[in-house]
């Protein structure tokens, strides 16, 4: 029954999938056949989860039509959709850590009905993972393994279940090397059999590497549909990724850098999973200009953010205005004048459950007029919000509304404002304009360009690189932690900078900015 | 069919009240139905318990005292769980809290025959201090290690409930006793009884200052939630803490203080209670007033003002409670009323929906 037929494995026909304030999935066409693996390459937001996750069972489509080995099917659940033979490994893991191999596989399974033949399953569970050739005690309790051969745990519970279909979500992101070569191995060996594979990624190397085929997604559309690796490029995938097309210009003033605000040297951090994130970054960013951050998620940049806000802990220096600033208070960053438009809009941006009022006044609340002694005028707290909700078109029904209720985009005007306005001579924008609409993206960028203006340092983090090279003085590529570029953006090649962001451009990393005019190079 | 939770994106403001009544009145209902399944008139029990509470001005007076500890020590939850906290010693810290203000008269701290202006105050202080030690141990473990509060303040309930003890059943002991001997006059909370020489018509009357303390308690405690930058902080903390650390908020720092200043409050619950209504100090100087207030403080959805209600509330339940039968039934019917309350936050936070599994492969 796993035999190649004509017919896709599994096969998606016009998917329309939308969320509030953005469409994930614009009549997206993909299809898998029987013993390939497909690369589903796309920057992130581009729609590429969103789908695997409707194909898993996970969403259901606004419309559009799924069909597995030719017939029509409708996945309400992931169990469903395990049922059916296809399964997905998620960039987050879904095991108990105190459990043993074995246990985990099991875990939700009919058989054993009723009592745990733990050796039974034990070798059973070691058969399948022979034959795939993963790598993994079944005896051997999660919190004992790796993250590479928890990962193993997570592939062997679909075959476990039967997968046909392996839908994998950025395995290779939390890997090392050698675990990388192991699990495309194991991809190998699952074709070999018969089985299909998704492999989601926006590494492009890799992706050359392993896929049969290739599709591309950008904003929610498909840019590139099967296409085999032997028709296409680096450079080719990379464009089709980040796309070229150029947004409207935003108005903006000759370029005059003032001295240096921001200053990071050598710094190391770790992400959350105590793996290192940063490695010796250094940067500057001047009064008056902006810095773009050209990466793909989980390359560093969001550690950087929480680095120089103070967030996270990290080794080397990180100054503002000449204060040092790293391994001290977040309060401390605020009062050398960092301001920050986070990634996590309603975990960090915002409480969720106060009022615009209490939301618009944190960062001033502890100044007069709104400070009044101990307390907080109530009145200047009131006039303060009301004037930002005027001047910055936050529309909601009054002050006293909850941050929860306001759309996407009127969030991020809120903490827009609030960041503004607390005057800060640096600022770190993450993803500024990640899932707003067209009018919501342009009031966010005339702001920065305002700011900029105004003679603020500007960080901006993004990965949308069209929006880098519209706001951007200069940029400055991260790569697994690392700057592997830094380019003037009126000089910068976008399929160079595709290249450098996806890892691509081992051979030809420039250590030092090109241009001998960058600001960088003339300081004292 | 299959249930399903979506998180409420709409809920108007009133909503929540609404619901905490309905979740009341549902509770008193189910109590009736138990009630009844026993042998007994729902109707006419509840119409008993309404008139042994609130019946004459003597019984309001006693549902009163009864509430004087539970309001307190409401106010005292209730301020930890705005920061979601979860304090659960309470009544270790009531009980920390007598233990401390008895210290003054027993120890004793103060010479007898010093007046009572200065006996009073000084026995707050230290009930509050006493309690205020308690809240700060969770309050510390919790900040600079991550210690889960619950099983912290869970365990020093019993710690206080052993001290305590060994105290009354030894060195404060009267001839053997289980409780110690009765405070001089000086040590009482002034009562409305006092008053009886001028006017006869307070005589009997058992409400005592520690009504207006914890009336008082929750008024500063209202104006410091809502009107100060303090206030604002422990809101945006409860609310949430990563926005909190985001805006500069040293959030261990607020957690110790406000994990004191809940026990702090609860000590002074204590100090109410031994000083305005036992007169000395005793085994079971609190029939669990530290978890009841749990219950309150939910009641009260946390609000100072809203306290002060349920406290009365459930002050009314537990007297009036004691004329029907002496433990069971009111019993029963709080922890009904806490069951009704928990399901409210359920439907309060979401809407619940119910679906037919569609048919599938």
């Amino acid at each position: 029954m796993t035999s190649p037929t004509p017919v896709p494995a599994l096969e998606a026909r016009g998917i329309v999938k939308a969320f509030p304030g953005v469409v994930a999935n614009d009549q997206v066409d993909f299809d898998l056949r029987s013993g390939e693996i497909h690369a589903l390459l796309g920057e992130n937001g581009a729609g590429k989860s969103t789908l695997m996750n409707i194909l898993a069972g996970l969403y259901q489509p606004d419309s559009g039509e799924i069909r597995l080995d030719g017939q029509p099917v409708a996945f309400r659940s992931p169990r469903d959709a395990i049922a059916a033979g296809i399964g997905m490994v998620h960039q987050h893991f879904t095991l108990v850590p105190s459990q043993t191999v074995t246990e985990n596989v099991v875990l939700g399974l009919d058989r054993p009905r009723f009592r745990l033949q733990s050796s039974r399953s034990e070798a059973e569970v070691g058969r399948v993972a022979a034959q795939f050739g993963l790598r993994v005690d079944p005896r051997a309790k999660i919190w004992q393994l790796s993250v590479g051969e928890q990962q193993r745990v997570e592939i062997l519970k679909m075959l476990y279940r039967g997968a046909r279909i392996l839908i994998m979500d950025e395995p290779t992101a939390v890997l090392a090397p050698q675990e990388i070569d192991e699990l495309f191995r194991t991809l190998r060996s699952m074709t070999a059999d018969g089985r299909s594979v998704v492999f989601i990624s926006h590494k492009l190397g890799e992706v050359l590497a392993i896929a049969d085929r290739i599709t591309v997604m950008r904003r929610g559309k498909v840019t590139a549909a099967g296409i085999p690796p032997a028709d296409t490029s680096m450079t080719d995938l990379a464009r089709r990724m980040v796309g070229r097309e150029v947004l409207v210009s935003v108005e903006r003033t000759a370029y005059q850098p003032g001295e240096v605000v921001l200053a990071v040297r050598g710094v190391h951090a770790e992400n959350d999973r105590g793996l290192p994130a940063l490695r010796d970054v250094s940067l500057d960013v001047r009064a008056g200009e902006i810095v773009g951050i050209a990466a793909v998620a989980g390359n560093g940049q969001s550690e950087l953010a929480q680095v120089v806000t103070a967030l996270r802990p990290c080794t080397g220096s990180v100054t503002i205005g000449g204060a040092e600033v790293a391994n001290r208070s977040p309060g401390y960053a605020i009062k050398q004048g960092v301001a920050h438009i986070p990634e996590d809009r309603t975990g960090v941006g915002s409480a969720p459950d106060l009022s615009l009022v209490d939301n618009l006044i944190m960062k001033r609340y502890r100044d007069a007029p709104i400070a009044h002694g101990w307390f907080v005028d109530d009145d200047a707290a009131r006039g303060f919000a009301e004037t930002l909700k005027g001047e910055y078109e936050i529309s909601a029904p009054s002050i006293d509304t909850e941050a929860r209720l306001l759309s996407g985009g009127n969030l991020q005007r809120l903490i827009i404002a609030r960041e503004i306005e607390s005057g800060p001579r640096l600022m770190v924008a993450v993803q500024p304009t990640r899932g707003l609409d067209v009018g919501a993206i342009e009031a966010v960028h005339r702001v920065l360009l305002a700011r900029r203006e105004a003679g603020a340092a500007i960080l901006l983090i993004s990965e949308d690189l069209d929006e880098i090279l519209t706001l951007a003085d200069r940029v400055d590529v991260m790569y697994e932690g690392r700057i592997v570029g830094s380019f003037s953006s009126a000089m910068a090649d976008i399929g160079e900078i595709g290249l450098l962001m996806t890892g691509g451009g081992d051979g030809v990393r420039p250590t030092e900015p090109a241009e001998p005019a960058d600001p960088a190079a003339a300081r004292p | 069919m299959n249930l399903r939770l979506e998180p409420r994106t709409d809920a108007p403001r009133w909503f929540a009240t609404a619901m905490t009544f309905a979740a009341f009145a549902l509770a008193l209902v189910i109590s009736g139905v138990i009630i009844a399944l026993v042998g007994g008139d729902p109707i006419r029990s509840y119409l008993h318990i309404l008139r042994a509470a609130f019946g004459s001005v003597g019984v309001i007076s006693d549902t009163l005292v009864t509430a004087t500890p539970l309001m307190l020590t409401g106010l005292a939850v209730a301020l930890a769980f705005r920061m979601r906290l979860w304090n659960i010693g309470a009544e270790g810290q009531f009980l920390l809290g007598a233990w401390g203000a008895a210290a003054i008269v027993l120890a004793p701290v103060l010479p007898a025959g010093t007046p009572a202006i200065i006996v009073l105050p000084v026995m707050m202080l230290a009930g509050a201090v006493a309690g205020g030690i308690w809240g700060f141990i969770p309050g510390i473990l919790r900040a600079k290690l991550g210690v889960n509060e619950i099983i912290v303040t869970l365990m020093l309930n019993y710690v206080a409930l052993f001290w305590m003890q060994f105290w009354v059943f030894g060195p404060w002991s009267e001839g053997g006793f289980q409780q110690t001997v009765q405070f001089p006059r000086e040590a009482w909370l002034p009562r409305l009884a006092d008053l009886a020489g001028t006017f006869p018509a307070l005589g009997g009357l058992t409400v005592h200052l520690g009504l207006i303390l914890g009336i008082v308690v929750a008024a500063i405690m209202w104006v410091a939630l809502e009107r100060t930058r303090w206030g604002y902080e422990i809101r945006l903390i409860g609310d949430s803490p990563r926005a909190a650390r985001f805006a500069g908020i040293d959030i261990s720092r607020r957690i110790v203080i406000v994990f004191a200043i809940s026990g702090a409050i609860a000590g002074l619950a204590g100090m109410s209670e031994v000083s305005g209504v036992v007169h000395h100090l005793q085994d079971r100087i609190s029939p669990g007033y530290g978890f009841t207030a749990i219950i309150i403080a939910y009641l009260a959805r946390f609000g100072p003002f809203r306290v002060i209600i349920a406290s009365i509330l459930f002050g009314a339940l537990i007297l009036a409670g004691r004329e029907i039968q002496p433990s069971g039934v009111p019993a029963m019917i709080q922890g009904v009323i806490l069951f009704a309350l928990i399901g409210a936050e359920v439907i309060i936070r979401y809407r619940v929906r119910f679906e037919r599994r569609l048919v599938t492969v």
